[in-house]
Parts: structure tokens; C-alpha cells; sequence
């Protein structure tokens, strides 16, 4: 108990004493400045402008930002659908697996394009190693780049410098700031973070699976494969997709508790440089802070919750020969215990992550009711790379015109006015995490089709249907894996979910940028609302959580809560 | 939107030759260099055979062997997985109380240890807690007629710590444990009925 309190300290205070210096590097990177890298990496993004046809001082409005955007996912999407169908004639393939079928090739190569990495297959039964390499490692990067810049976008807009100075309703380049999050940021963390994974005992190589004769003579085939590259980048992307079936609780993914603490750090280590890097870029570190701030209390409510439910262990269970001094341990590693495992369940899904190191389906209804919230108020507490972040400024939108219907004033941010417009825009990238979780989830609530995917009777057979479409429309990925995803109704619906989750948030919210960008600066008077104070961040915090409360709390009702007293009550389904 | 297909299409077939090929294919050369061993897979020799992997477990059903947690993937090391049941499953409550029972049974009474009657997350897991360890401790001491204080020592030696003293939890890996037995009373040595698979079964 103390010594999982101690580590989630450590936890938090490595985290951010990471994030910091990242954010002010990431600042100097998105502002076009030299860095410490640039004598090695400065001849290969020149070379990736020159044969683009790129001219890295041009900017691009919001549009035209949005424009190359879609189109290079789109070009993305096509390409790793195609190497997913055609894989059986593909090289690099040693157990022979077959090409996806075009409902699974479609939903997962959506997937990986939209930063949700939802795995609708198992890794290591389904997918060659080309698949794994060349497919999604390739997508695992540029996906959290395409974040990452976007998010760099939305940021200038709101600070209102353009970045090569000229026209103040340029946002940037979006090829510019997706070739140095790549080259600059993502590779580099990758080569670190992979290596250490090697060093503690995840698998690099190319062999085919090894056969083992057992110390009882059996026969056991081991998975082998080029996992430590992809498991790097899966977590600093904020992407999530496992290179096995079971992710980071199979111990190849995550050997040691060491590997774990690392694995961890990286998915909130992006995500929070975020809110430092804006600090910086908006020339006040405060505004920044603010955010961070913000997300940083709703992180440690979600963790309380899923935490203090997991130590209780499963009701149950009270009156069986059974010590649950360990908590609930169905579907946990005995290397990570309840502690580890709630951090990582709560890292997550905080930040659109998705990979587990635990089963979140076998969780308590109230453990899982944690990790489910933080998808559904549309991963902005950290959130994913670069998305988190302008999905965050949506509420931070909302909370400012709230505050400003209050006092009777048009309300503003930084100094620009938010007007009908900006509210307008937030409110649509808003609601598109109910249009998924309740209108998706309710038609695969009812349908019949729909339902024979469940695994699990009672209330907890809702939750898996909540879980899946918050995971899709959050562009999560972490799943209750019990429920069967990998049929032509879901692998579609869900794929649609996770393109409504991500493009819908990304072009309105590019729109809102490059508004603001076009307005003039207004000085601060004595009524405009300070947004770098306590006051503020408690009304955000209050916001997230009453518009995500309000929506989903029916939802949550019929599903975890009343899981929650079934179980008390000694009740199975 | 037309325009910007030209540097879409290019980028991302030089973003998949530098990240889908140059940084896989440098990071494996580079783990082989470094790290060989934990490169290929932490893979166990004995006598010159592949005999598991120190990272994934494998079954073990004799008496005089430890067993691991149970696995919701009959521990095939080709397919991971957990049960993915979910707190309120009859199923899960059905398998959890009658193991419960069956290995309290068998132990004189004593309660179980949660992580022996719980399935693993990955199917795999390849450790144990030491108190799961120490209660199948006199099982295996029976049947490989070893008294049971030098069992609970080898336990003991096996038990690893939290990592820097704060990170994971203490734990025993099961594979380990059950090749130092092997090596401290050799399986089919005085007798002692493990490894029935092997014995039965021509290699």
C-alpha cells in the first residue's frame, strides 16, 4: 500500500521533471529554430522537402493545413490497407499467415492511421513481420506526427504568430511539422527507449518462432519477432497497438518492472511536454502550467478511484478459502501487482494510449469506471500526442465562454475574443464522443447482430459495449478484450467511430486556430477572466467533468454502477 | 486537396523506408550487438536444449514441480491472452471457487493465494508470489522426498525483490525455481513421480 502510494510520486514527479525540458525543446523545434540534432538529422529533412516538392518556409492556412493533413493520412491509409490484404505474398512473413480479411484490414488500418491502435487481431497469430514493420510501426510514427503537428498548429494559431512571420493566418506547414516530429522527436525517444527495452528482455529479432521442449517434455512454440522498435513507439506515440495478442502484460512486451516504469513514463511524457511547450510558445509559462495543472487533478481522482477499487479485490470472492490481500488479481501480472497496474490502466486511457498491462475487462466495475470516463470526456486529460492537447483547448473554450456568460462579457483567451464561431466549432468537436459511445453504442446494444459479440451477461456485457466505442471514438485502442470486435459490424462501425473521433476533432479545432489567428490581440482590462489562476483551473476541471458527467452518467449508470452493486449484492451473470 | 498529394504520396514512402525498414532492421542489428541474449528472446539451455524462455511460462502439472498461475490460454506462448471475464461472470466465479477449493483441499485447509486460483493477464505469466510458492512448497517437498525446511530455503532464494527497492512486486519465477529443483534432486531420482509427460513419452 505505502510503497505504491511512493511509486505513484515518483511516477508523477519523473513525469513531469521529463515533460519540461521536452516542452521548452519541442517549442524551440516547432518554432523553426536549430537544436542540438540538427547537424545530424538537417540533411535528411532536407532531402524529405526536396523530393516532396516542399517548400519548408511556405505557410499554409488552416484549410490548406487541414487539406495536406487528410490527404497524407488518407495516402497512409491506403497503403498499409493494401500491405494488410496482400500480406501472404509478401516477404518477411516466416509462419506463412494469410492476407486480413477487408472488414479486419479496414478497421485496422483505420486504426492505426487515426492514433487509435484498437486491435481487432491478435498480433502474434495474425500478422507477418512486414505487416508489423512496414505496416504499422510506419503508422505508429507518422500517426503521433500528425497529432503532434496538428497540434502545433492549433497552438500557433492561439498564440497568433505565425511561424515563418509573415501572414498571421498561417499556422505553419503541416509537412514541415510532421517531417521534424518525426525525425527530431519521435525517432530519437524510439532509439532510447527501445534499446532499454532490449537490455531488460523484449525480443528484436527476425526468427521464426522458437519450439522449446519443457522441463515436462511438451512441446512449446514461443512467439519471437521485432517487438522492442514497435513497443518504443507504440508508447511515445500515444498509440497503444501491442505486437502481441495480450500487449504489455505479456512479458515479452514488458519483462520487468523496470521496463514497465519506462513504458509508462513514455505514454504521459508527450502529452504533458504539451502543456509546456504551449506555456512557452503563448510567452507565458503560466497558461501553460494552468492546463497541466488541470489535467494533472483529474489524473489523480481517475487513479484514486481505480486504485482504491482494485485493492478491494472482488467481492465475491469474501467468502471463498481465497487471500485477496493482493486485490483483484484476474487478468494482472504477479511482477506488477494491483499498484503498477492501476498507474498503467489510468496512464492510458488518460492519455489515448490504449495498451494495458492488466485486463481492464476483468477489473472491478468501479476500476474500470475510471479508465471508461477518462475516454469518454474525449481523452484530454494528457490525451494523446498533440491531440490531447487541442482537444483540452476545445474545453478550454467552453470554459472561457461559460465564464464569460457569468459576468456578462464577451469572454476571451490570450487576449483574442472567442466568439459565436469558436464556441460553435468547440461544440461540435465536442459532441462527436457522444454521437460515437451513445449513438454507435446504442445501436450495438440492440441490434442482434451486434450483440453476439458479447462476452460477458448482465450490466458488464453494456460495459463492454461502452468500453469499445469510448475506446474507438477516443481514438484510445485499449479494449475489454472479451468482447469478440473482429466482426464485419464492428470492425466497420467501430472504424467509422475512430475516423469521426479524429477528423472531427482535428478540423474544427484547426478552425478555431486559424480564427483566432486572424483576430487582433486585446489588451486585458479589470473584467477580462484571468486563465492562469486556481480560479480557472478549478472551473475547467468542473467543466470536463459536468459536460462528461451529464452525458455519459445514464450510460455508466446501467453499466459499471450497476455491476458495482451486483456484485456487492453477491450476484453473477 | 489534389496538390498536396504529390508530397503526400512521397512522404510517406520515405517515411516507410526510414521507419518501417532503416530503424526496425538498425535497431535489430544493434539489440544483437548489445543485448544478444535478451535480443533472441531470454531463451533457457539445458544440456544444450532449448527448454523454455526465463520470460514466458510453461506448463506444469507434476506434483513434485511448481505450478505457475493458471492460464486463460492453456499457456500457449504462441497466442497470449487472459480470461478477459469480468468481475461479475458466473464462469469466473465458478473456476475461481472450485480451484479455491480443490487446492485448499489438497493443503489441509489453508487459504490459497489469490494469484493461484486468478488467470494471468498475458496467459504467460512467468512468476509466482512467494506465498504461492511457499504454499505448494510442502506438496512438491512430498513428492520429491526433500524435507520441507531445504524447500522453503530454495523458495527463499528464489524470491526476487521490487526493483530498486520500489518498482514491481516481489515475486518467484517459477522456471527458474523448477530447474534448480531438478538440480538439487534430479526429476525420476529416487523414484519421485515427476515429469510424467516425459517419461511416458519416447524423446
Amino acid at each position: 500500500m505505502s510503497s505504491d502510494i511512493l511509486l505513484f510520486i515518483v511516477y508523477c514527479v519523473a513525469v513531469t521533471a521529463l515533460a519540461w525540458p521536452l516542452g521548452l525543446f519541442m517549442a524551440r523545434l516547432f518554432s523553426g529554430e536549430r537544436t542540438l540534432l540538427t547537424p545530424v538529422l538537417g540533411p535528411i529533412e532536407r532531402l524529405f522537402y526536396r523530393a516532396g516538392g516542399i517548400d519548408p518556409e511556405a505557410g499554409q492556412n488552416w484549410a490548406r493545413y487541414a487539406a495536406a493533413c487528410l490527404a497524407f493520412n488518407a495516402v497512409g491509409w491506403l497503403i498499409l490497407y493494401a500491405i494488410l490484404r496482400l500480406q501472404g505474398h509478401l516477404p518477411l512473413n516466416p509462419q506463412g499467415f494469410g492476407g486480413l480479411a477487408p472488414d479486419l484490414a479496414f478497421n485496422t488500418a483505420v486504426s492505426f492511421v487515426t492514433n487509435t491502435n484498437w486491435q481487432a487481431y491478435g498480433g502474434e497469430t495474425t500478422l507477418s513481420y512486414l505487416s508489423q514493420m512496414v505496416g504499422l510501426t510506419v503508422q505508429n510514427f507518422v500517426s503521433a506526427a500528425t497529432g503532434i503537428a496538428v497540434g502545433a498548429a492549433v497552438i500557433r494559431g492561439f498564440a497568433g504568430r505565425a511561424s515563418d512571420g509573415s501572414d498571421a493566418r498561417n499556422l505553419g506547414n503541416f509537412w514541415v511539422d510532421l517531417t521534424r516530429a518525426v525525425l527530431y522527436l519521435l525517432l530519437p525517444l524510439s532509439i532510447l527507449l527501445t534499446l532499454f527495452l532490449v537490455w531488460q528482455g523484449v525480443p528484436q529479432n527476425l526468427s521464426a518462432y522458437v519450439d522449446a521442449t519443457t522441463l515436462e517434455g511438451a512441446r512449446q512454440t514461443i512467439a519471437q519477432g521485432p517487438a522492442a522498435a514497435q513497443i518504443a513507439i507504440k508508447q511515445l506515440g500515444t498509440n497503444g497497438g501491442g505486437f502481441f495478442n495480450a500487449n504489455s502484460a505479456v512479458p515479452y512486451e514488458n519483462p520487468t518492472p523496470l521496463s514497465n516504469f519506462a513504458e509508462m513514463a513514455a505514454i504521459l511524457l508527450i502529452p504533458a511536454a504539451f502543456t509546456f511547450m504551449f506555456g512557452r510558445l503563448v510567452r507565458d509559462m503560466r497558461q501553460g502550467v494552468a492546463i497541466f495543472a488541470a489535467m494533472g487533478i483529474l489524473f489523480l481522482g481517475a487513479l484514486a478511484l481505480t486504485y482504491g477499487a482494485e485493492s478491494e479485490g472482488n467481492a465475491l470472492f469474501a467468502n471463498l478459502p481465497v487471500e485477496q490481500a493482493a486485490g483483484n488479481m484476474e487478468g494482472k501480472e504477479v511482477r506488477f501487482g494491483v499498484g503498477e497496474s492501476a498507474l498503467w490502466a489510468t496512464a492510458t486511457t488518460a492519455a489515448s494510449n490504449g495498451s494495458v498491462n492488466s485486463m481492464h475487462d476483468s477489473f472491478t466495475p468501479l476500476g474500470a469506471l475510471a479508465p471508461m470516463l477518462l475516454m469518454q470526456v474525449g481523452e484530454v486529460v494528457f490525451g494523446g500526442v498533440g491531440s490531447g492537447f487541442y482537444g483540452m483547448l476545445a474545453f478550454v473554450v467552453l470554459t472561457v465562454f461559460l465564464a464569460g456568460l457569468m459576468v456578462g462579457r464577451t469572454p476571451e483567451y490570450l487576449g483574442r475574443k472567442i466568439e459565436t464561431k469558436e464556441v460553435k466549432l468547440a461544440v461540435i468537436a465536442f459532441l462527436v464522443m457522444p454521437l460515437g459511445v451513445l449513438v454507435f453504442g446504442a445501436a450495438a446494444a440492440t441490434l442482434p447482430v451486434a450483440l453476439a459479440s458479447l462476452q460477458d451477461k448482465g450490466p458488464h456485457g453494456l460495459s463492454e459495449i461502452l468500453y469499445a466505442y469510448s475506446s474507438a471514438t477516443g481514438n484510445n485502442g485499449s479494449a475489454f478484450a472479451g468482447f469478440g470486435a473482429a466482426t464485419p459490424f464492428h470492425d466497420t462501425l467501430l472504424g467509422i467511430a475512430m475516423l469521426l473521433g479524429r477528423y472531427v476533432f482535428i478540423v474544427p479545432m484547426l478552425a478555431i486556430a486559424g480564427s483566432l489567428a486572424a483576430k487582433k490581440k486585446v489588451a486585458p482590462s479589470a473584467g477580462t477572466f484571468p486563465t492562469d489562476g486556481p480560479l480557472f483551473v478549478t472551473l475547467l476541471v468542473a467543466v470536463v467533468l459536468i459536460l462528461g458527467g451529464l452525458t455519459f452518467f445514464p450510460a455508466l449508470a446501467l453499466g459499471p454502477i450497476a455491476e458495482h452493486t451486483a456484485m456487492l449484492a453477491g450476484e453473477t451473470f | 486537396m489534389i496538390d498536396q498529394l504529390r508530397p503526400a504520396i512521397i512522404l510517406s514512402v520515405l517515411m516507410t523506408v526510414l521507419l518501417g525498414l532503416c530503424y526496425p532492421l538498425a535497431m535489430t542489428g544493434l539489440a544483437q550487438a548489445l543485448f544478444p541474449a535478451e535480443a533472441a528472446g531470454s531463451l533457457v539451455e539445458r544440456n544444450g536444449k532449448v527448454v523454455g524462455s526465463r520470460l514466458v511460462a510453461q506448463t506444469f502439472s507434476a506434483p513434485g514441480y511448481f505450478h505457475p498461475r493458471p492460464s486463460a490460454g492453456d499457456v500457449d506462448a504462441g497466442a497470449s491472452g487472459g480470461s478477459n471475464l469480468g468481475p461479475t461472470s458466473a464462469a469466473l466465479f465458478e473456476r475461481v471457487s472450485s480451484e479455491a477449493e480443490r487446492l485448499s483441499r489438497e493443503a489441509g485447509g489453508a487459504r490459497v493465494p489469490v494469484d493461484l486460483v486468478t488467470a494471468s493477464g498475458s496467459g504467460l505469466d512467468p512468476h509466482i508470489s512467494p506465498e504461492a510458492a511457499f504454499f505448494q512448497a510442502p506438496r512438491v517437498a512430498k513428492a520429491r522426498d526433500i524435507p520441507l525446511q531445504q524447500m522453503r530455503d530454495l523458495v527463499r532464494r528464489h524470491i526476487e525483490g521490487r526493483s530498486l527497492g520500489l518498482f514491481g512486486e516481489t515475486r518467484v519465477n517459477v522456471l527458474a525455481l523448477n530447474l534448480a529443483l531438478d538440480e538439487l534432486r534430479p526429476a525420476g531420482n529416487n523414484g519421485v513421480p515427476v515429469a510424467e509427460g516425459a517419461s511416458s513419452r519416447t524423446q
